[in-house]
């Protein structure tokens, strides 16, 4: 039970400076281990042998050939890994189907997607590996395909799972579809408010797939023994999850399964799913020796989750003077070959920043021949955003108001209702408008070809369960440990956060993450939680151990516990009538534990609530170049409340971070298939992430509206950077050349088509 | 004669930045490599006979720091410098570019521009022969079996003169050309052109010179009427296709955009502008 | 394919390796001769996050074959600091957090380092353009480009 204190104020020491992350020093001298840089003595490489069609049955697949060549070891099929039971488990927001799961690890009847896994070999080399990968026989039923999700929609569309019947509508369909749910969230009368509505504005819109992008490609080593227990090494969000989805698959007991997290070369949602490890393992198994499996970066654009493609339509009415009284949306997301996209997502954090008596959003989760959609910074979100936001834009065109002083006229606040479930838990939206407004640059007018567009997003933040350990060292040190994987420097958050809890100084605080065998269950690091939930847990392991300590002084001096306060760092008599006591420090106390109980330890478990929403506005001016239809980025204002800062430079590199990849998104990402469903732009020449050359320097505000449920008033931070960056940019695109885009990427040739039109 | 001897399966390594990416692909499969970076015609920069013998095997980074060449021919180390990134282009050179054979290759239209002269040796000797007849489609050039571009000659400037290349990519570096054009003009004392060479790349199966944009420069003082008619000779000049880098209608419109503005550099840069 | 020898200078210490002829330097040096400091984003050159100096050029060490190291000159992220201190961009991305998953960093500081070696006082513009080759996912370059800007204003001694 967490003791609420109020920390909240001047009287912080750490929390809010910028240390240096303990990680640093092996990340910057190449000392730091990521899921590719294991070995171990008698190592075999895996390499991975995939569909070269987009929607084919698997007649059979004969491996005696590749069995022969001299250095191959074993090859693994869909006959190693155990069926599972078809069933949807957990919220419904990010069930798991490990029927599912399965068939995307390794295919079973049939592949789904270019890429898609069909065998895999071990091999004393790598060369080897490959050159039996070429002697493997798979003989392929081709089917037609379907990618786009519209034409997946489509009655005649060629059918994925021949009996999906769409969840989620009453009555049922009778016919089967690639319609895997439907979803609607409704509050009011639409229909009857659009129609005293004095400004009404719908407009479609198409976005393509992107990829997370991040630099690391999938890998792990695996090391299982001939006791059947089996140890992995891997980057991932959340070795907790690779342990449970790895022995899931294997059909193991968890306690036979440790992982060890290597360092993480980006995540950004899409490393929250399995893909190398159960290989692996299943490799290692049938070896005896370990194995490393290491994705290349072709593979990684071919088969792993981007995030969804999408078709939407928007309706927004207000009255004149800048009230919005209906908002409708239908909302496509493509899942890519299993179901999943984050649509229920889409419909609900797409009007959350607005208060709107009367709203509807529909889903559609559609499966199609790609990569089965995986988590990317703020899923769904982003995407509902480019539509809802830009259709706002236009609104406020046609009543003639200022874009952010119509959104500032309907925020919502703490207690707003939302249209999906609980009220909102605090504020924070307005405030980041108003840091907007507040900025000098906001008012500046621009040049010719030059626009400035506004948006705006909402991310639920996670909470969850996370648990820490706290180990008091005998020189008064402190060892803390989470299982929490660090993306972006929570290592360094939560070593602040103890220090100020504590009241000594960060360096001597050590943080560490620790393996699957050594700490309780943490929950992945995703959904911007772990600053929050897992902070929180460590936060409460510093309650417990200071009580402790204040127990170990009270006996030192035969007085009450209850006479014993903490203050900077020191056990302290609650009140000079207790006696004059010299205060006792952390290591004072830490040199005497074994008189006063033995080794000062403590764990903490939470599953954290209280989580405050996140709220991201942003202004970005752009400059088109009318000939060619290419698109500058000028400036990037970006303004998010996020809570407190713990460590001001981290919160910053998030909003750095997702703005980018959102420019990324905006102006140059995309899937290009050919006609028989297989990709033409695999590697980073041709999926074009920004780089340096391309950008400004982005001007992350970060807006402090402390979460009263929190020690140190944290909320999430990692997510909703990314999601008003496509409709600001296009709303900008609008300004300066009097063209909307209704279509992503807005790359030069549909810029200029547009202009020229 | 070491290509002659590994029987049409030996490859040329200069650079190795496209090679090595097709033999990791697969689409190429080497039985010998043949390293030709130490061979001294093919890796040296000297002035001959009033311009420049440029060896094949040069790294791009070193024509980049090369201040005689990078005075003299601006407008190819602008192509040359838009190879990659910094470090392609500490490995990648002109000659690999070329025999490469990309229609998009970033050197080519400037160096066909300049009018470069490669040399070349094979089984039966040397001969020499302008660039612009060395990319023969895609992928593919005339060079016979066991031949090698050795080096390139590029002539001396007249007084007055100007090069420029610029290309079209939705990013500001790391892409591949949709459209690139090089210009190199000559004007006399009273600014009027007296030689032209336009070359377009990208927009076609291999870069190539377009004499009818030549033609609308000379005898002009490159305004912009002359400029507009430039414009409509590269754009009726291209002939692109739709691909994943950019469609046929942007790459027609852009080809006639990029000769205006690459004219313009050009022309500055001949009247000794900056 | 038998191997060739390889002898060549890493880090200022004399390395001698066998390696088989289509073999990468990227492949070697991570794998033969366990460096994994530099990191494989691509192997097609489009990253830079293999970057690596070879006779004081900057390269992408998955575009050079390992044959082709003989006899030259090797700088990978492991030779940048000396003795107990970090080099003055070590220092720089730590003060100014200019990482966060930190896969990108060990080519990004090689590639600094080449960049200040040669132009000691560069514009933002102009170590935009270097490190153009040098993708990040994370941090969106803004405290990337900071921190050189300010390890190249401490070199200087400015």
């Amino acid at each position: 039970m967490l003791t609420k204190t109020k920390f909240v104020a001047e009287d912080l020491k750490v929390v809010g400076t910028r240390p240096i992350r303990p990680d640093g020093v092996p990340k910057v001298t190449g000392m730091a281990q990521y899921g590719a840089d294991y070995s171990l003595p008698g190592m075999l490489w895996a390499k991975i042998l995939r569909s070269p069609h987009a929607h084919a049955r698997i007649r059979s697949i004969d491996v005696s050939r590749a069995l022969e060549l001299p250095g191959v070891k074993a090859i693994v099929t869909k006959d190693d890994f155990p069926e599972q039971s078809f069933d949807y488990i957990g919220p419904d927001r990010v069930a798991v189907n490990y029927w599912h799961m399965t068939r995307n690890v390794m295919a079973r009847e049939k592949v789904l997607y270019e890429g898609h896994a069909v065998a895999a070999v071990a091999a004393t080399t790598q060369s080897i590996a490959e050159q039996a990968l070429a002697l493997i026989q798979v003989d392929y039923e081709v089917l037609p395909h379907v990618i786009d999700v519209d034409d997946a929609m489509r009655p005649d569309a060629p059918l994925l799972f021949e009996d999906m019947i769409t969840r989620g509508m009453t009555p049922p369909p009778t016919k089967p579809s690639n319609i895997s749910r439907w979803a609607e969230f409704k509050t009011g009368d639409v229909d009857a408010a659009f129609a005293k509505a004095d400004a009404v504005v719908e407009l479609s819109f198409k976005t393509s797939p992107v990829h997370q992008g991040y630099i690391e490609p999938h890998a792990c080593l695996a090391r299982f023994g001939a006791d059947g227990q089996c140890e992995i090494w891997s980057s991932s969000q959340g070795h907790f999850f690779v342990r449970a989805y790895t022995a899931k698959l294997l059909g193991m007991n968890l306690g036979d399964l440790v992982v060890h997290p290597a360092e993480i070369g980006g995540g950004f949602g899409g490393k929250t799913v399995v893909y190398v490890e159960p290989v692996a393992a299943a490799l290692s198994r049938k070896t005896g020796r370990p194995v490393k499996v290491a994705m290349t970066r072709e593979d990684v654009t071919r088969a792993t989750g981007p995030t969804s493609g999408s078709s939407m339509t928007v309706k927004v009415g207000a009255t004149k003077d800048g009230k919005i009284v209906a908002a409708d949306a239908v909302f496509k997301l493509q899942a890519g070959a299993f179901p999943g996209s984050p649509v229920l997502n889409a419909c609900m954090c797409s009007f959350s920043p607005y208060e709107i008596e009367n709203v509807r959003t529909v889903g559609y989760d559609v499966v199609s021949n790609r990569p089965k959609a995986a988590a990317y910074r703020a899923p769904g979100s982003p995407i509902a955003a480019f539509a809802v936001e830009s259709v706002l834009d236009k609104l406020a065109q046609e009543i003639g108001m200022d874009p952010v002083q119509f959104r500032l006229k309907n925020a919502v606040k703490a207690g707003s209702p939302t249209f999906w479930g609980p009220k909102h838990a605090h504020d924070g939206y307005a405030e980041t408008l108003q840091a907007l407004m507040a900025h000098p640059e906001y008012q500046k007018p621009l040049g010719k070809n030059q626009g400035r567009g506004v948006a705006s997003g909402f991310w639920f933040n996670g909470g969850g369960e996370s648990t820490a350990t706290i180990h008091i060292n005998e020189d008064g040190t402190v060892m803390l440990a989470t299982g929490s994987m660090d993306v972006g420097g929570s290592r360094a958050s939560m070593a602040m956060m103890a220090a100020e809890t504590l009241g000594v100084p960060y360096e001597t605080v050590r943080s560490t993450v620790a393996d699957t065998a050594s700490i309780g269950y943490n929950h992945v690091t995703g959904g911007s939680r772990v600053t929050y939930a897992t902070g929180m847990a460590v936060i409460e392991a510093c309650q417990q151990i200071i009580k402790d300590l204040c127990h170990r002084a009270a006996l030192t001096w035969d007085v009450k516990d209850e006479d014993v306060i903490w203050e900077n760092g020191h056990a302290k008599p609650a009140s000079p009538e207790v006696g004059s006591f010299e205060p006792l420090s952390l290591k004072a106390i830490a040199a005497k534990r074994a008189v006063t109980g033995g080794p000062i330890v403590t764990e903490s478990a939470v599953n954290a609530g209280g989580m405050a929403p996140g709220f991201a506005s942003q202004f970005i001016d752009v400059e088109v170049d009318p000939e060619t239809g290419a698109v500058k980025v000028l400036r990037a204002v970006c303004a998010q409340d996020v809570g407190k800062a713990i460590h001001p430079s981290y919160c910053e590199g998030q909003i750095h971070g997702g703005v980018v990849q959102g420019i990324g998104w905006a102006l140059n990402e995309e899937y290009v298939y050919d006609k028989q469903g297989r990709l033409e732009n695999p590697g980073f020449l041709d999926y074009r992430i920004p780089v340096a050359s391309d950008l400004p320097m982005i001007e992350a505000l970060m807006v402090e509206v402390p979460n009263p449920n929190h020690p140190y008033g944290v909320k999430g931070v990692g997510e909703a950077n990314i999601i008003p960056v496509m409709a600001a940019i296009a709303n900008a695109i609008e300004r300066a050349t009097g063209k909307r885009l209704t279509q992503l990427p807005m790359s030069p040739p549909r810029v200029l088509e547009a202009l020229d039109a | 004669m070491l290509m002659t001897a590994s029987h049409g399966a030996g490859k040329i390594l200069a650079g190795g930045t496209d090679l090595l990416i097709q033999m990791r692909s697969g689409r190429v499969r080497p039985g010998t490599i043949i390293d030709v970076k130490n061979i001294p015609e093919m890796s040296t920069v000297v002035a001959e006979g009033g311009g420049f013998r440029v060896g094949a095997a040069v790294p791009c980074m070193h024509l980049v720091e090369n201040k005689a060449f990078s005075a003299a021919w601006p407008g190819v180390i602008d192509g040359i410098n838009l190879i990659g990134s910094i470090q392609v282009r500490g490995r990648a050179t002109v000659g690999g570019n070329l025999c490469n054979a990309s229609p998009a290759a970033d050197s080519v239209p400037a160096m066909i521009a300049a009018g470069a002269i490669a040399s070349v040796m094979g089984p039966n000797g040397r001969r020499e022969l302008p660039v612009e007849e060395i990319p023969a489609g895609p992928g593919k050039t005339s060079l016979a079996p066991g031949e090698v571009v050795t080096s390139f000659y590029l002539p001396h400037r007249p007084p007055r003169s100007g090069d420029a290349y610029l290309r079209f990519t939705p990013r500001s570096e790391m892409d591949i050309a949709v459209v690139g054009v090089g210009v190199n003009l000559t004007l006399d004392e009273n600014g009027v052109c007296t030689a032209a060479r336009v070359a377009l790349g990208a927009v076609a199966a291999r870069a190539m010179l377009v004499p009818e944009c030549a033609a609308a420069l000379i005898g002009t003082k490159v305004d912009e009427a002359a400029l507009e008619k430039l414009a409509a000779a590269a754009s009726a000049a291209a002939q692109p296709i739709d691909d994943k880098r950019g469609t046929k209608v942007f790459r027609i419109k852009v080809s006639g955009v990029l000769a205006k503005r690459a004219a313009l550099v050009a022309l500055r840069r001949a009247k000794g502008e900056k | 394919m038998s191997k060739q020898h390889v002898s060549t200078v890493i880090n200022g210490n004399p390395v001698e390796f066998l390696c088989q002829p289509q073999q990468t330097l990227l492949d070697v040096l991570r794998n033969d001769l366990n460096m994994t400091g530099t990191k494989e984003g691509c192997g097609t050159g489009d990253c830079g996050a293999c970057s690596i100096t070879m006779d004081d050029r900057l390269v992408c060490s998955c575009l050079v074959l390992g044959v082709e190291a003989n006899g030259k000159k090797i700088e990978t992220i492991e030779g940048m600091s000396s003795g107990d201190g970090l080099h003055i961009l070590q220092q720089k991305f730590l003060e100014h957090a200019a990482l966060q998953c930190g896969i990108c960093t060990p080519g990004i500081l090689v590639a600094a380092r080449s960049l200040l070696e040669r132009n000691p006082d560069p514009t933002e513009e102009q170590v935009r353009f270097w490190l153009a080759g040098n993708l990040c996912r994370c941090t969106g370059y803004n405290k990337i480009i900071e921190a050189v800007l300010d390890a190249a204003r401490v070199m200087r001694g400015a």
